[in-house]
């Protein structure tokens, strides 16, 4: 059954990327990818990595489509026709993937309980986390305090991306009320 | 009858899509995207029931189905107005 769900949702990604790419209507384009991250999180959610699709579900459906449709506003809804042949781009783009599977073919099997990142200290925070920490979902524990960090740095960069989005998409009005002002006092 | 529920649930993911790839007007895509994330949300709550853990899973779809309305309104507020409103409480072009 996990397998039909796997296989029928993967299919629907692989389509939606496609019908993203050859579509030229922008606004078509954003509703598209807000599919697509719908349909990762779906994939997240059968993968059994929920906290992971609480994320995509926040991050990919709900603000990127919000900053992608301000974008629309700014900048248009008809794709511009590409200034630049897309030859050398596609082959870059083949060649580094090709290396990247063919890097993965060393890699241990998905999920398997003898590869060296379930060795390491993954039985240590399985067994010592409800004693340390006291939380029962281990992937808290781990991200919450014994990487905690490592997460404040991430939210870090995150909210400086985010404050440098909003900069960048609130300019206009900012320099138009400037504009205003000696106008008013006049 | 899990499984037939979940097979339906697919199917009808895969006509959405379609008609969001097809959909000649604006409107037919924001109703294929919005079809689609609710189905998003009961494929979700199948899951959980499927796999056994379904207070987690509810969760998630409360989520979505929030975040699904959010993205709604956005999206036709720009079909709507051309944009998310940064250029309308000051009406700086029309005075130019």
């Amino acid at each position: 059954m996990i397998e039909l769900i796997n296989i029928v949702l993967l299919g629907l990604l692989v389509i939606t990327a496609l019908a993203a790419i050859r579509l030229h209507d922008l606004f078509a384009v954003t509703i598209m990818f807000g599919i697509y991250s719908l349909l990762a999180a779906a994939v997240f959610v059968v993968l059994d990595a929920v906290d992971v699709a609480f994320t995509e579900a926040a991050v990919g459906v709900g603000i990127s489509t919000i900053l992608m449709l301000a974008t629309i506003g700014l900048v248009g809804r008809q794709e511009k026709p590409p200034s630049h042949r897309p030859l050398l781009p596609l082959v870059v783009v083949i060649v580094t993937g090709a290396a990247l599977v063919y890097g993965t073919f060393d890699m241990p099997p998905f999920a398997a309980p003898d590869a060296p990142v379930q060795q390491h200290v993954a039985p240590r925070y399985l067994e010592q986390s409800p004693h340390e920490i006291g939380i029962p979902n281990v992937v808290t524990a781990v991200l919450a305090s014994y990487r905690g960090y490592d997460t404040l740095g991430e939210l870090t960069v995150i909210f400086t991306a985010g404050v440098g989005v909003l900069v960048l998409l609130g300019f206009r009005r900012r320099r138009s009320h400037m504009a205003d002002s000696p106008e008013e006092e006049s | 009858m899990l499984t037939l529920v979940t097979i339906a649930l697919l199917a009808a993911m895969g006509m959405a899509l379609i008609r969001a790839i097809k959909g000649p007007t604006v409107y037919d895509r924001i109703l294929a995207s919005n079809t689609f994330s609710t189905k998003t949300v009961l494929m979700i709550s199948v899951l959980g029931f499927l796999t056994g853990e379904s207070e987690v899973y509810l969760d998630i779809a409360l989520m979505y189905a929030l975040v699904g309305f959010i993205v709604t309104v956005a999206v036709l507020k720009v079909s709507e107005f051309g944009d998310l409103g940064q250029s309308r409480p000051d009406s700086g072009e029309n005075r130019q």
